[in-house]
């Protein structure tokens, strides 16, 4: 190698350091490249974990939230239809009886429509758990009357009870409140069931994340080394860490979410196929129609957001106390 | 700049491997710190850029006490002092550009405000054409240079060199002896760890620290 000039270079004019490289070299020099090297085998498996973890926090979320709409929607429909029940007793005439109680039902405040139950539609009720063909006349068989209320004006109900109980022996009023309070009770299990795995799994991938943070600390302890010399502050060394991980978090996060969302799209085009059939009608019955919606999908973009930056602080946190106690 | 009060290290219960070390590195000052292999230049370099404590004695750098640093002021010091390691420490996935200007952008300085003087300073180190290489094929005397470069940009008020020429052939040897020699006459103390008698032939006026019998020896 040729000599050349003494060493002025170490005494540039700072003034002259901004200036613009022209170089063709230098144009395309890579000049910010992470100090945590991005590609391994465990980043590789971490991104794995995370989008795994990210798909089932997002899947116990999104049917949380699911089953959460469709209780709303059948405690709003049974809250609004009560029905009215005649017994038939000795010494009554059972069709006045029960007009007289659509008369009063009628005219109580609250209530939206009244539909009475003829007596052949009365026994075809019980057609499923007796047959058909079979004749009902000796068989005590209640009429009911079929009640829809406003909800935004509900009908005082008890008042109601005491009038159809005053003016009618046989008369009862279903409001339908020992389904209703199961039906919430199921309702809210599934969906304290759905929290409790969300938060499982959050746990377990946090978990994760920090004995990956430590394995990448104990892997990459010579750079650590190296920047420590350098003169890097452990602020600085944690914040690469930060971002090495929230890379990996939002790739993760992305693709989890990403798969999420095909899942409940999916089981939206399943159900609409399954539509009117017995199937379909459970799954409808129970799920609504697996439409998520913009809250749903939102809910899940955060959800995938939230883990990738929890992820980095997480392991920011984690690396600086380390360093730390390094001392 | 730097003084050493009685220092002795020892790992654990064994005996201690430097002993009694009382020196000073003044300002502006050129010393070679020899010894045969063995004999804790590496382990002597360590406890200036503390990296390791003394077991015993007492240790100023830059006027300040070590014992009483916290790791923030540590670092502070280490910004003044530019290392140039025997294995040279170069960080495998980064290029020989980013490899050299890594002491400034840990400082977080603005890659546009550094990168004429970092490639100013390759291009004198004979790796500008180098600049975009990883450093799994630079050869020796090529990471040696990028090593000698990570250690120059920050204009350290010290430079500690392990065994700098050690890899490369003697032309490049003497012009890297002029680059420490140019150095220390623009105010940088400068010490070279080395055994090679050649290189320190061609600066005789050097002080030479020689350790032996794990104790320092000053010919000033």
């Amino acid at each position: 190698m040729s000599e050349k000039p003494a060493p002025q270079v170490v005494r540039v004019d700072p003034t002259a350091a901004a200036a613009p490289a022209t170089d063709t070299n230098e144009l395309t020099l890579s000049r910010n490249a992470p100090l945590v090297p991005a590609a391994s085998i465990a980043s590789r498996s971490l991104v794995t974990v995370i989008a795994i973890m990210t798909f089932l926090s997002a899947l116990a979320a999104g049917s949380g939230l699911l089953i959460a709409g469709a209780s709303q929607d059948w405690q709003r429909s049974v809250a609004s239809e009560m029905t009215v029940q005649i017994r038939p007793l000795a010494g009554h005439d059972l069709e006045d009886e029960v007009t007289k109680a659509a008369a009063i039902v009628r005219a109580t405040e609250g209530v939206s429509s009244v539909e009475v139950y003829a007596k052949d539609a009365s026994e075809k009720l019980l057609e499923p758990w007796l047959g058909t063909g079979l004749n009902l006349d000796e068989l005590p068989v209640p009429r009911l009357i079929a009640v829809k209320t406003d909800p935004s004006h509900p009908p005082d109900l008890p008042a109601l009870r005491q009038r159809l109980a005053a003016a009618i022996a046989g008369a009862s009023v279903d409001d339908h409140q020992l389904w209703f309070a199961w039906l919430a009770t199921m309702a809210n299990t599934v969906v304290v069931i759905a929290s409790l795995i969300f938060a499982l799994v959050l746990v377990a991938m946090f978990l994760t994340v920090a004995f990956a943070t430590r394995g990448a600390m104990a892997g990459n302890h010579e750079i650590i080394g190296i920047l420590h010399f350098v003169g890097a502050e452990d602020r600085f060394i944690a914040r690469e860490f930060q971002h090495h991980f929230l890379r990996l978090g939002l790739r993760g996060g992305t693709i989890g979410g990403l798969c999420a969302v095909a899942s409940f799209l999916a089981a939206g085009l399943v159900r609409a196929h399954l539509q009117a059939t017995p199937g379909g009608d459970e799954l409808e019955a129970l799920f609504g129609t697996f439409s998520l919606g913009f809250k749903g999908y939102a809910t899940i973009v955060a959800i995938s957001l939230s883990i990738a930056v929890a992820t980095g602080a997480m392991s920011r946190a984690i690396v600086f106390r380390h360093l730390q106690k390094m001392g | 700049m730097v003084r050493f009060e009685n220092v002795g290290l020892r790992y654990g219960m064994g005996p201690e491997i430097l002993k009694d070390l009382t020196f000073s590195i003044e300002p502006q000052t050129f010393q070679f710190l020899t010894g045969p292999s063995g004999a804790g230049k590496t382990t002597l370099m360590h406890l200036i850029l503390l990296s390791l404590k003394p077991t015993r004695g007492l240790i100023t750098l830059f006027g300040q006490d070590a014992t009483t640093l916290d790791k923030n002021a540590i670092t502070a010091l280490r910004r003044k002092i530019g290392v140039v390691f025997q294995d040279f420490r170069l960080l495998d996935h980064l290029t020989t550009y980013e490899n050299v200007a890594l002491p400034l952008r840990v400082q977080g300085r603005e890659e546009t405000a550094y990168r004429a003087e970092v490639v100013e300073l390759l291009k004198w180190v004979g790796l500008g054409e180098r600049m975009h290489a990883l450093p799994q094929v630079l050869s020796g005397g090529e990471k040696q240079r990028a090593a000698i470069a990570r250690a120059l940009i920050v204009r350290p008020e010290l430079l500690l060199a392990d065994e700098p020429t050690g890899n490369v052939d003697p032309p490049l040897a003497r012009r890297l002896l002029r680059l420490f020699v140019e150095l220390h006459k623009s105010g940088t103390s400068v010490v070279i760890a080395t055994h090679d008698l050649g290189l320190m032939e061609q600066f005789e006026d050097a002080r030479r620290l020689v350790l032996g019998d794990r104790r320092l020896h000053v010919y000033d």
